[in-house]
């Protein structure tokens, strides 16, 4: 019996606790928060490794043998997604030294953010559809007291919109849970991965209520036509919440899509995967067309999220192993990328006080490294070699000709061109155009929120360079997500240690 | 609100309500009840009391605020879980001891868990509800 | 009784989607609270309805009598309930804070997040030190 399956979630909660117990020392709420950030990623990548070594971890919480009792499964596709959320954690803890107010910090904004990341990793690691649920529910709470704390008008308004609609999801996901145990009699998801597939279950019912979880799930990681939320609410909350959201949470939406159309409802996958084929489509062109409009930094970058994420469920669509360790690959350089854009958009808010295009200019000279950082997040997300998103454009596309979607493949490539094209739009106005005031007056950045974005945009190099190596394991993710067998013997067969 | 007939049963409910708050987390972990819906009626109490009075009126007598009880019960039932990977049973396993009193009392890591949630839930409910009864004036 | 409580369930959906569409406030918040019970019934429902045998093991018995109702729905709608309730009491706060600083409790006043922002909403958006 191993605790290191459930650290991920364990070390985050003692941190927030430890942090809202000394909420009357402000002082104390940074190193408390970096300590528990730092220890979180170093269980996650000892979890990682042992994944990776030993196969699929198993806890049974409180003793009790699944199915009955609740486990924490750690496969690769966990492992990995917890090790990126854990750094990512990590990266916006130390981007809130000298950024976040003291408003915000005597509230127990670090605290706050452990709790996010308690979700987050309970949701990648949890084994039990119910879990998931509460895992989504505590990283949404998280989620929702970060954004409006310390806020004004913008703040709240965004607040509430986000509020109803992702309970809206919420409410989608339970009646769907509670539907797949009225008719399964199980939560355990190994256990209804069986279930779902006996002979005598009635596929149609389940796939009516894979749709409940496909609209939840969707919600959340704002596939076309259930994105219209992300874009209103993400721009308005400070640089590294919105840094923290855009990397995470709508990943937890797209990871709970890939884990239950693999894992659970493979019922009538010829009904489910031209589904999420069409849908994946929509979102990529929407939401690249959508940051083709707009001009305001953090907007474009919003909508970017959203085609990107179009991307990754693309990769469920085509369902074949390597899509799906595509898909996670995807991901994961897209986490890297698209958190550091946002990290990116917040040093130049501070520099400039401003994101809106028209207002910048002139970067590139006067900040160099700034401008390289940018330079490779973006040209990264558009795919551009020897970059990571190149490979993980490369991967997808490979799987669309594998698997005959010629179409698929286009697609991918055109909306490739449109994001370069909108990145190009970021890089001209922001960095390479002079100054639009002639000399600025700019505001001071500390060097706490240099170390994160310089070391996110080795990372898209390195993850682009040393492509073959980042491969290893999110092939292995990929087959294992191909092959559920491995999963549910872990969890259910003899005794699971 | 301005009510002599709240006013005197209000101090007399609040403390029944407290006292059955802490008969349901008693029993919890064995019977309807538990650290939830005993938390919710204490919170209740004090929510009483604020209407009757004003917002930390019967809150005031502790002298902390509310928010300090929601990371200490977290921090009592994350312990509670710890108490199995200490006895080598794993994490959250219910661990029992017997107190000789009575015919036997049995105590155990649920109980301390739903002391937790008690806390918890006792100090959202009042950091939530107390903040909007203040801003009325 | 089954038909009864699944009637309740639609219902409560209808109304809960209903009122989610009205254009005040408040109306949004009791929807959403509307939306929630009604899942909260949808597992009661869906898990199939036992009438007048509590999950309880018997004297000197060590499993569950067949025929008893499954305690398992009731404690994920305990759990559904839990959630829900701290939702939204920060649903209702929050949407009190909106009414507050936005003066008013109709929707489609709440444009501040919507493009062009102002420049007041930009300069807001992050805090300073």
């Amino acid at each position: 019996m191993t605790l290191l399956t459930a650290l991920p979630v364990i070390l985050p909660l003692a941190t927030a606790v430890a942090g809202l117990l000394l909420l009357s020392r402000p002082r104390w709420q940074a190193p408390i928060g970096l300590a528990g950030a730092l220890a979180l990623l170093a269980a996650a990548a000892a979890l990682l490794v042992r994944t990776w070594r030993d196969g699929i971890q198993v806890i049974e919480v409180g003793g009790w043998p699944a199915p009955f009792g609740i486990v924490l499964v750690s496969d690769m596709l966990s492992a990995v997604m917890v090790t990126v959320a854990a750094a990512v954690g990590l990266a916006a803890t130390v981007y809130s030294f000298r950024v976040v107010d003291a408003g915000r910090i005597s509230a127990g904004y670090y605290a706050l953010i452990h709790v996010l990341l308690m979700g987050v990793c309970g949701a990648f690691l949890s084994g039990d559809i119910f879990n998931l649920y509460v895992w989504f529910e505590v990283m949404l709470m998280a989620s929702f007291v970060l954004l409006v704390i310390g806020g004004e008008r913008p703040q709240f308004e965004a607040g509430l919109k986000y509020v109803a609609l992702n309970l809206l999801g919420s409410v989608g996901f339970l009646s769907g849970v509670g539907l797949l145990y009225g008719a399964a009699g199980t939560l355990n998801m190994a256990d209804l991965a069986v279930r779902v597939g006996e002979a005598d279950a009635d596929a149609r019912y389940y796939t009516v209520v894979a749709m409940l979880f496909l609209v939840a799930f969707g919600l959340k990681a704002a596939v076309f036509p259930l994105y219209f939320w992300l874009p209103a609410s993400y721009h308005t909350a400070p640089a590294p919440v919105a840094a923290l959201f855009a990397g995470l949470l709508t990943k937890v939406g797209v990871y709970s899509l890939l884990r239950v159309f693999t894992l659970i409802f493979t019922q009538d996958t010829g009904y489910t995967r031209e589904l999420l084929l069409w849908i994946s489509a929509a979102t990529m062109v929407s939401g690249v067309l959508g940051a083709a409009a707009h001009q305001d930094m953090k907007r474009i970058l919003s909508f970017h999220i959203i085609s990107q994420i179009g991307y990754m469920t693309m990769g469920l669509a085509l369902a074949t192993p390597l899509a799906l360790g595509g898909a996670l690959f995807y991901m994961v350089h897209n986490i890297i990328a698209k958190t550091n854009l946002f990290f990116v958009a917040g040093v130049v808010r501070r520099l400039r006080g401003s994101y809106e295009l028209k207002d910048l200019g002139g970067l590139a000279r006067a900040h160099p490294w700034l401008a390289a950082a940018f330079f490779v997040s973006a040209f990264s997300l558009a795919g551009v070699p020897p970059l990571s998103g190149f490979f993980a454009k490369f991967i997808m596309v490979r799987a669309a000709i594998e698997t005959r979607e010629y179409a698929v493949a286009g697609v991918m490539l055109g909306v490739g061109l449109l994001t370069l094209f909108s990145m190009v739009k970021i890089w001209t106005e922001a960095f390479l155009k002079p100054s639009p005031g002639g000399a600025v007056s700019e505001g001071a950045v500390g060097a706490a929120s240099w170390v994160p974005v310089i070391a996110f945009a080795l990372l898209a190099i390195a993850m682009g360079v040393g492509a073959e190596w980042w491969w290893r394991p999110m092939e292995l993710a990929g087959q294992q997500l191909f092959d559920r067998t491995g999963y549910i013997e872990a969890v259910l067969g003899g005794g699971a240690r | 609100m301005n009510s002599s007939i709240l006013r005197t049963m209000a101090r007399l409910l609040a403390s029944l309500l407290l006292l059955a708050s802490l008969y349901l987390l008693w029993r919890g972990h064995n019977a309807p009840g538990g650290g939830f819906s005993g938390g919710i009626m204490a919170a209740a109490a004090f929510v009483l009391m604020a209407v009757a009075f004003e917002p930390m009126a019967g809150w005031r007598a502790t002298r902390v605020s509310p928010l300090v009880l929601i990371p200490l019960g977290l921090g009592i039932a994350l312990a509670s879980g710890f108490a199995g990977v200490l006895a080598g049973d794993g994490f959250m396993a219910g661990q029992w001891v017997t107190v000789a009193v009575g015919d036997g009392v049995k105590l155990g890591t649920p109980l301390l868990f739903d002391i937790g949630v008690y806390l918890v839930v006792i100090g959202v409910a009042l950091a939530v509800i107390i903040p909007l009864m203040g801003e009325e004036e | 009784m089954e038909l009864l409580l699944a009637v309740t369930v639609g219902w409560l959906y209808a109304c809960g989607l209903y009122l989610l569409l009205r254009r005040t406030l408040a109306q949004v918040v009791i929807g959403l609270a509307l939306l929630t019970n009604g899942t909260n019934l949808l597992i009661f429902v869906a898990a199939g309805l036992v009438r007048g045998e509590p999950p309880l093991i018997g004297e000197g018995q060590e499993v569950l009598a067949a025929g008893t109702a499954d305690p398992l729905p009731q404690a994920l709608i305990l759990t559904a309930i839990v959630i829900g309730f701290a939702i939204q009491a920060f649903a209702m706060a929050l949407a009190y804070r909106v009414y507050r600083s936005v003066g008013s409790d109709d929707i489609d006043a709440l444009t501040t997040t919507e493009p062009p922002p102002p420049p007041v909403a930009v300069q807001t958006a992050e805090g300073e030190p």
